[in-house]
């Protein structure tokens, strides 16, 4: 069993995570917001599992959708609410928008690749330097299921395979690449059967359920940092909003998502630890004052940050 | 010594002669001895086979399998990889088997490379090298010379040398520097150029042209093969009392702009050369450079020399019609000069 008080955690970066983004899509329906952005509404379980089944020294590429592994990792919300609104303040001082560009390798965060699935070789190639310097180190990512279907995915797999790499790869199957359902994507849509074809391990686990995920991960993590080569672990969950905030996913059946309503990661965990009595109503809810306490104040603080200086138009092009 | 009364046609520093390929490897083999962080990776580069040109032959004997990875044919997936080795702090030398195949791994040197960091403060220090380059009777998929893509990019350095000791120095220095560089390499030079190669630890500063023939008629400015191309036909002009100026680029970003004006008020009247195709090539930019910055030196019309804005072809009456030589270069100048 995962100790305790890792799963009361597990909730409090759940309950901020979800906080944030709530409170992120309300800004920018009230045009307090600054281009487009993504909510990763109903990929919290994934984001958060997988941040902290990491050790410090690993080094993780998150998605746009894993806004959890981004907090869990040690990136302040200042510094990401400061990066979606052009703040001099934010990860990327102005320099690149929303969830992009938020990174910073003294973290062991690499920021979100654009260009699906770039992440994924830039990843494998942090992890062919633990391999190279002999260091017990992993190196995770993530793509969605709309992600897999590029020439990149399957070179990456190949090699990941091939060298035996310590890579973990997370497949977020969220069922719709932006408009296009699963089915309209690929013949079959089973990511573990495609990443053994590569000589790579494989786990599936309910991606709404923080705990399953983040044993997978565990596992995974592990195997790949005693030299047992690298894990595709497929993460079966749905994106519960748009593609981006302009996206109002009409197309997307609303009985689905009610269906998918009722297996909320954040609810599901709060429920399961006040059934098996790890946490009471009482601590939950301070939890969750806490989280909107946390936003409110980071948000403030985004707002208030001065806007990047002209002059610094060309800082940092070149090393 | 004592039959030439000291003087002597060695240079300055002790050297050898060395062909264009033979100093690339041995720069890769002097850094990879300096530098444990210093790796090579691509296709067929390891093994007793040391890649489609051997350029890396005897590499992985001498330093193992881990530094000399034979990849599989997935340029966009090892070009991406090599930017992951190297936000960790690790110098990949990439070899893309020819440079045409660079364009099956763009995304990874256009996209993530060369914002990573203006986006995340990350350095990404790799190098690419690229075999370039045509007149070799090789046709459109491996003729190409494809340097202006890149020079298009922000963030991305370019490097195109003529000499065996440029080679050398331009790749030391390629491999020290914290951004990507793609480094083109002209296939023709690989094996007809033998020209000295200093000893030893030799670093050529990135973004430093240099004046290959001083003149004062014409200045012809341009880089890689074509330099070789631009001397002989200054050789030729010489002859009939023109006397013509030429500055090798070496450096496409950046690129010396100090160098490129001064070239062209030295004369006042300026020929852009180069192999790639003219259409938004490097020479349109060095052109327009000077017809910004410097057009009160010149005394002439700015001319541009390049190749077709065709496919390189094949056979060799269309390639030699769409590849710039001396005879298309010696014509410009007698026209220029006569201008």
């Amino acid at each position: 069993m995962i100790d305790p008080r890792v799963q009361i955690e597990m909730y409090a970066w759940m309950r901020l995570t979800r906080t944030f983004d709530e409170q992120m899509v309300a800004m920018w329906k009230q045009g307090r917001g600054l281009g487009g952005t993504f909510s990763g509404r109903g990929h919290e379980a994934i984001s958060v599992g997988a941040g902290l089944a990491l050790e410090p020294d690993d080094v993780v590429a998150p998605m746009h959708r894993d806004l959890g592994t981004y907090l869990v990792r040690g990136m302040s919300p200042e510094r990401i609410f400061g990066n979606m609104l052009g703040k001099a303040t934010g990860a990327s001082r102005g320099r690149d928008a929303n969830l992009h560009g938020v990174g910073d390798l003294s973290l062991g965060i690499i920021g979100f690749i654009s260009h699906l699935p770039q992440s994924l070789p830039t990843t494998l190639g942090v992890a062919m330097s633990f391999k190279y310097r002999n260091q017990p180190r992993v190196a995770m990512t993530f793509v969605g299921d709309g992600g897999t279907t590029a020439g990149v995915f399957h070179e990456t797999l190949n090699m990941a395979g091939l060298w035996q790499a310590p890579f973990v790869l997370i497949v977020e199957n969220n069922q719709y690449a932006y408009s296009t359902p699963l089915r309209q994507q690929m013949h079959t849509p089973n990511f573990t059967e495609r990443a053994s074809g590569y000589g790579v391990a494989t786990a599936t686990v309910d991606g709404n359920s923080v705990t399953e995920v983040y044993e997978a991960c565990r596992q995974a993590l592990d195997r790949a940092r005693t030299g047992g080569g690298p894990t595709v672990i497929e993460a079966t969950t749905m994106r519960m909003l748009g593609h981006a905030i302009h996206d109002g996913a009409e197309y997307v059946p609303r009985s689905l998502l009610e269906q998918w309503e009722k297996r909320d990661p954040v609810v599901v965990h709060r429920a399961h630890l006040e059934a098996s009595g790890i946490a009471g109503t009482a601590t939950l809810d301070r939890l969750d004052a806490a989280a909107r306490e946390r936003i409110d104040t980071a948000i403030a603080e985004a707002e208030r940050a001065p806007m990047p200086d002209p002059a610094t138009l060309h800082d940092g092009v070149y090393a | 010594m004592s039959d030439n009364f000291g003087f002597t046609d060695t240079p300055a520093s002790s050297g050898r002669e060395l062909t264009y390929l033979e100093a690339i490897a041995e720069a890769i083999r002097l850094e990879m001895e300096r530098d444990e962080n210093v790796l090579v990776m691509g296709e067929d580069v390891g093994g007793d086979f040391g890649g489609a040109f051997k350029v890396t032959k005897g590499l992985a004997e001498r330093f193992g399998d881990r530094r000399v990875l034979n990849t599989p044919i997935a340029e966009l997936g090892f070009t991406g990889m090599a930017n992951g080795m190297a936000l960790m702090g690790l110098r990949p030398i990439v070899e893309m088997q020819f440079a045409d195949f660079i364009s099956t791994g763009f995304d990874s040197i256009v996209q993530f490379a060369s914002t990573a960091h203006y986006r995340m403060g990350a350095a990404v220090p790799w190098v690419i090298r690229a075999p370039s380059d045509g007149g070799i009777r090789s046709g459109p998929f491996h003729s190409q010379n494809p340097e202006a893509w890149f020079v298009h990019t922000p963030g991305l350095k370019v490097v195109a040398p003529a000499t065996p000791a440029d080679a050398k120095g331009l790749l030391a220095a390629a491999v020290r520097d914290d951004n990507p560089v793609v480094f083109f390499e002209s296939k023709p030079l690989y094996r007809s150029l033998k020209a000295h190669v200093p000893d030893g630890e030799h670093v050529v500063p990135l973004g430093t042209a240099e004046l290959r023939r001083p003149g004062t008629d014409v200045t012809v400015i341009t880089y890689g093969s074509l330099v070789h191309v631009a001397l002989d036909a200054a050789g030729i002009v010489e002859a009939e009392g023109i006397s013509t100026h030429v500055l090798d680029l070496r450096s496409l970003k950046p690129l010396d702009i100090d160098a490129v004006l001064e070239a062209a008020a030295t004369t006042g009247k300026v020929i852009v050369a180069h192999a790639a195709n003219r259409m938004a090539g490097v020479g349109a930019e060095v052109a327009s450079l000077i017809a910004e910055h410097g057009f009160e030196s010149l005394d002439g019309p700015i001319v541009r020399l390049g190749g077709a804005d065709t496919p390189v072809p094949f056979s060799p009456p269309l390639e030699d019609a769409y590849r710039p030589g001396s005879d298309d270069l010696v014509e410009a100048i007698r026209r220029l000069a006569a201008y």
